[in-house]
């Protein structure tokens, strides 16, 4: 199950391990992306907290918990080519996987149709 | 905020696909494909810059050169006819107004070439100056007549040969021709703001586009790019030239942000008696390099410490593509600016190690004065 954030986060869920990195309408809009600064593998993080960021040449963007948990794994490639993220943001530009705690917050996420919807509308 | 100003080449940016942003009021494309495409393009070819929204200001008269000399603290009067200066103008306190080009055209003409946010601010301000003492010359705006195509790269020069009238080997840098290029009037000069060889071409506003495009026609099969204010940016800052509203201001002097060269105490000007006191008196914060040794990006307006102190701050700051590093400028206070010195840049809440290091970040293909 693939949900999007309207801080424009994309969560693939499986089990209770949810895979997160930023949307390809994110990267988009932030342009040729050079730096990440990865979150700490470990750490408890609560919905809507600022966890990491995703730097374009312009500035810096904050990437913020879709859910709340635990930081199981990061995408370490991304110190080394962080330029995936613009080449694939939605699959090998993932950015961490995290275990969630409750299962409820998944409801306040937007499925694809909603979320492209809520990007046309931002557009707008 | 009003309505943004555009320049003659506003269509033809949209047409290629700019992304259009608000730069100084001016409606101007920040990037077109990608920023790091265009910057590669500039460092290893060479990339077309839309620069009409910068401001052009023509002084004319008998006293013209007297007046020059008075309004900017670099030498306009030892100047050659179609040599160019650039300088920093200065109010009372020796903050910099605005820094320009001074391009000599004869000795009873200048023209000023201003940065885009500052136009009306520096018009009023030289028509000011020219009332301090009984100068006769005319000012003339002429901002919104004047397109100008900045054509930058280590191959700028070879390229634009097949199209220029104007023998573009002839002219050496920081110095310009009147002339033609593909039978265009144009003011040429070898000057820019990248680090590379390059021109800036002046011509009415009527000409910009079919300039535009035919240096893109020609320059495309060689891999020439459009260039956008994004990789502008990121060029100048790896040469370390400044930014007005990032490493100068009203508030800022010449000598603190390293301009010195650019400052001649052996004549009059205007903000003179200010700078030679700062001279006196030392400085209490410069302009430095820093690199950035921790994790993270520096960028405008972040913090620097050293301990618990604060001791300056960043007036621009990213990736450099060049270097591979992260870098910065930054304002540091008196006894932290030696090259080596320690510092922590704020970033993200976040107290991250730097290191003073040499400016400029980066030398590329542009000639140095003989």
């Amino acid at each position: 199950m693939k949900k999007y954030a309207k801080t424009h986060e994309w969560v693939l869920v499986e089990g209770n391990v949810a895979t997160v990195g930023i949307s390809n309408y994110a990267q988009e809009h932030l342009g040729d992306i050079v730096y990440v600064e990865l979150p700490e593998v470990g750490k408890e993080i609560s919905k809507g907290e600022t966890i990491c960021s995703v730097e374009s040449v312009k500035a810096a963007s904050d990437v913020y918990a879709p859910l709340s948990g635990k930081i199981l794994e990061v995408n370490e490639e991304l110190d080394a080519a962080p330029e995936t993220i613009n080449s694939d943001a939605e699959k090998s530009g993932w950015i961490f996987k995290m275990e969630f705690s409750d299962p409820a917050e998944l409801d306040g996420l937007m499925d694809e149709e909603e979320y492209k919807k809520f990007c046309e509308e931002e557009e707008a | 905020m009003g309505d943004l100003k555009r320049t003659p080449l506003y269509q033809e940016h949209l047409r290629l696909g700019g992304r259009m942003v608000e730069f100084g009021g001016w409606d101007m494309p920040v990037q077109y494909e990608s920023i790091m495409e265009e910057h590669r393009a500039v460092r290893t070819m060479a990339g077309l810059f839309d620069v009409s929204h910068m401001g052009e200001i023509s002084v004319k008269g008998k006293d013209t050169i007297a007046f020059a000399d008075y309004l900017v603290t670099n030498s306009v009067s030892t100047l050659k006819n179609g040599e160019i200066c650039y300088t920093p103008m200065c109010n009372e306190k020796g903050g910099v107004v605005d820094d320009l080009l001074v391009y000599r055209i004869s000795n009873s003409e200048v023209l000023l070439v201003v940065n885009a946010s500052n136009i009306d601010k520096d018009f009023n301000w030289v028509l000011e100056r020219a009332k301090d003492r009984d100068f006769s010359i005319t000012l003339d705006n002429i901002s919104n007549k004047t397109a100008q195509l900045a054509f930058q790269g280590p191959k700028a020069e070879e390229i634009l040969k097949e199209i220029s009238q104007v023998k573009l080997d002839e002219i050496p840098f920081y110095h310009f021709i009147h002339g033609k290029v593909n039978g265009i009037d144009c003011l040429v000069s070898r000057t820019g703001y990248t680090g590379e060889d390059g021109f800036e071409l002046y011509v009415d506003t009527e000409a910009a586009v079919p300039l535009w495009r035919k240096i893109l026609e020609i320059g495309t099969p060689y891999g020439v790019k459009p260039a956008g204010l994004g990789a502008r940016d990121l060029l100048r800052f790896e040469a370390c030239y400044m930014l007005y509203g990032n490493e100068l201001t009203d508030e800022i002097t010449p000598l603190e942000a390293g301009l010195k060269w650019a400052v001649k105490f052996e004549k009059e000007f205007y903000g003179r008696q200010a700078l030679i006191e700062q001279r006196e008196e030392g400085l209490e914060k410069r302009l430095r390099g820093i690199e950035i040794i921790d994790k993270g990006i520096a960028r405008h307006g972040y913090e620097i410490f050293a301990g618990d102190e604060n001791i300056g701050w960043v007036s621009s700051g990213m990736l450099s593509p060049s270097t591979g590093k992260r870098l910065a400028l930054a304002y540091l206070k008196k006894g932290y600016w030696k090259t080596g010195t320690e510092v922590f840049v704020k970033i993200r809440n976040k107290l991250v190690k730097a290191q003073v290091i040499k400016t400029p970040f980066y030398r590329g293909s542009v000639k140095s004065k003989a």
